[in-house]
């Protein structure tokens, strides 16, 4: 088979490649810069990596203390997502009942919603139960907002599994609960990494929640760090410091995508797909 | 037996209910009603003011500029990215060093909007940016411009940090709709001497129809948003002059600034509105495209 070799294909994947990870690179590069060296000379290397702009802005800036919090509230918004979101798919997939598909509804139906209708109301309700600015409440709230997903893409992985499984289990007297927690969640394993790796990332970018929610710059988020840092930053004119805080926000996410980027992958646009 | 289904089955359900019922749904509901109040926060005292706030909508000249700059990144961002997106992941159909290209890509996808677009900033700089100083090293210093302030390129320098933010999920979805695509049918296509834009065209668009279909709806949502890329990006946020503003960024404002709260909810409302018209338009069609295959 002969092929003309047409060398335009092969110039815009590169190109696009170009676009997208110079700037991603020129951040990193230019988070060992010193100031002076960003400001006049934004596309050289630096004459001697400055490993001190991290350190300035891991523990002057914060970033440690918002990569902290931020570890904290996706922690366990995630562990009770998945819980939950796990429990309810489960059992509107596997039992009948009237009231069955109204429940699958209303879980469901709030995905189509925009967060920002609810924002309001939201913030009030979060007030009144004296939730505002805490660990607790911010988990809550994630957590309430990632379920219909979750119930959404689990559902229709918890009918594709077999019964026969569960009926065994059921004969050798395990319990409802026992054939969930011992039988079914390892069977949906695949599913449960998807949806969680698509949970996690969704949830550790969250910005619009803890902006009206979490006032208290102590608890800061990363995202809402941030987003505050390069108001400050830009002020006070530490433009290493800056460049440092957003490497330290990017890195650890891209180096774990590389490392295990084909789950990543599947599990990201598992959504979109169905 | 029967007496421990209802039991797990309340466990399993109940919690999960609850807490949807208190931070989504009645979250949801109130909005509607606050919509039609004159609420400022107090407790108790919500004057219902019936379509009074979307009257006044109507006469506000910075959510009329968020409603235009939505609308246009509504064309603008999906298109853009469909295009690229499919383009890019039929070239790498058929070629090495695909998988590489793949992972990079994706990079953009992993990383937060704050994130992104504080990056952006800088790119933008019009001292010390990356693209400034870019066009000035290769001898292009005339189109040098202050890209975040100048009303002429501020929502285009918003649009392009949308499209650069999810061209590489859509190469990867598309991708996978595209190996989805038996590959007998671009051979026999290849036989009889179809070129690579001919077959592009005639076989991997109509085969990848639904996929495309899906995007549209998502990077429509996506279009409708562009809150926090605005939020942190943009002088103002949202200017110069109302260059940028964008429906949540109004909608915010009106809330957390100014405390006017019922006002902010019509606003919400709107949002939803123009959000449902968006998912139903996109359904409306699947349903043809599906009859026309059929």
């Amino acid at each position: 088979m002969t092929r003309r070799l047409n060398p335009l294909p092969q110039i815009a994947m590169l190109c696009w490649a170009v676009v997208t990870s110079l700037p991603l690179l020129w951040a990193v590069v230019s988070s060992v810069k010193s100031d002076d060296e960003i400001l006049n000379e934004p596309w050289s290397l630096p004459s001697t990596p400055r490993f001190d702009n991290w350190a300035r802005a891991w523990s002057e800036a914060n970033i440690g203390r918002y990569f902290l919090n931020s570890l904290i509230v996706v922690g366990g918004a995630l562990l009770l997502t998945m819980l939950l979101g796990a429990l309810v798919a489960y059992a509107l997939a596997r039992y009948q009942f009237r009231g069955n598909r109204l429940l699958y509804y209303t879980f469901v139906a709030a995905m189509f919603f925009p967060v920002f209708l609810a924002l309001v109301p939201l913030f009030f309700v979060v007030q009144q139960l004296g939730l505002l600015g805490t660990y607790p409440g911010l988990i809550l709230v994630y957590a309430a907002y990632a379920v219909p997903f979750t119930v959404f893409f689990l559902h229709a992985f918890f009918r594709t599994l077999p019964s026969e499984l569960a009926e065994a289990a059921f004969l050798d007297g395990c319990s409802h609960a026992g054939v969930f927690f011992r039988v079914m969640l390892p069977l949906a394993r695949p599913g449960l990494v998807a949806v969680g790796i698509f949970n996690f990332l969704g949830l550790w970018n969250q910005y619009l929640l803890p902006l009206v929610l979490n006032p208290d710059p102590d608890r800061y988020v990363l995202a809402q760090g941030l987003a505050a840092l390069s108001v400050s930053q830009g002020y006070r004119s530490d433009w290493g410091g800056l460049f440092a805080g957003l490497t330290i926000a990017m890195l650890p996410v891209l180096v774990a995508y590389v490392a295990f980027q084909r789950h990543i992958r599947a599990g990201m646009t598992a959504g979109a797909v169905k | 037996m029967r007496h421990g289904r209802w039991r797990f089955l309340l466990g399993a359900l109940v919690p999960a209910l609850v807490l949807h019922v208190v931070f989504v749904l009645s979250p949801y509901a109130q909005a509607f009603y606050l919509s039609l109040t004159d609420w400022t926060g107090v407790a108790g005292e919500a004057r219902f003011v019936g379509a009074g706030n979307y009257a006044r909508l109507g006469g506000d000249s910075l959510f009329l500029d968020a409603v235009r700059n939505n609308a246009v990144m509504l064309l603008v961002v999906p298109i853009a990215t469909i295009a690229l997106g499919l383009g890019l992941a039929s070239l790498l159909r058929t070629r090495r060093g695909s998988a590489g290209y793949q992972i990079v890509y994706f990079f953009p996808q992993l990383l937060s909007l704050v994130v992104i677009a504080v990056l952006w900033g800088f790119v933008y700089n019009p001292n010390t940016g990356l693209l400034n100083s870019g066009l000035r090293a290769v001898g292009l210093g005339g189109l040098t411009k202050s890209w975040l302030a100048d009303p002429a390129f501020a929502l285009a320098a918003v649009m392009a940090v949308l499209i650069w933010s999810s061209v590489g999920f859509y190469v990867v979805l598309f991708r996978a709709a595209i190996d989805a695509i038996p590959a007998e049918l671009y051979e026999a296509a290849l036989i009889d001497g179809a070129g690579s834009w001919t077959t592009f065209r005639r076989i991997t668009i109509p085969l990848v129809r639904e996929s495309v279909q899906v995007a549209f709806v998502y990077l429509g949502i996506a279009a409708l948003d562009g809150f926090a890329v605005v939020q942190v990006m943009t002088v103002g946020p949202g200017g110069p002059d109302g260059a940028t503003e964008v429906i949540g960024l109004s909608l915010y404002r009106n809330a957390f600034t100014y405390g006017k709260f019922g006002y902010a909810s019509a606003m919400g409302v709107a949002l939803f509105f123009a959000t449902l018209t968006l998912a139903i338009l996109a359904l409306r069609a699947g349903r043809k495209d599906r009859l026309e295959l059929a």
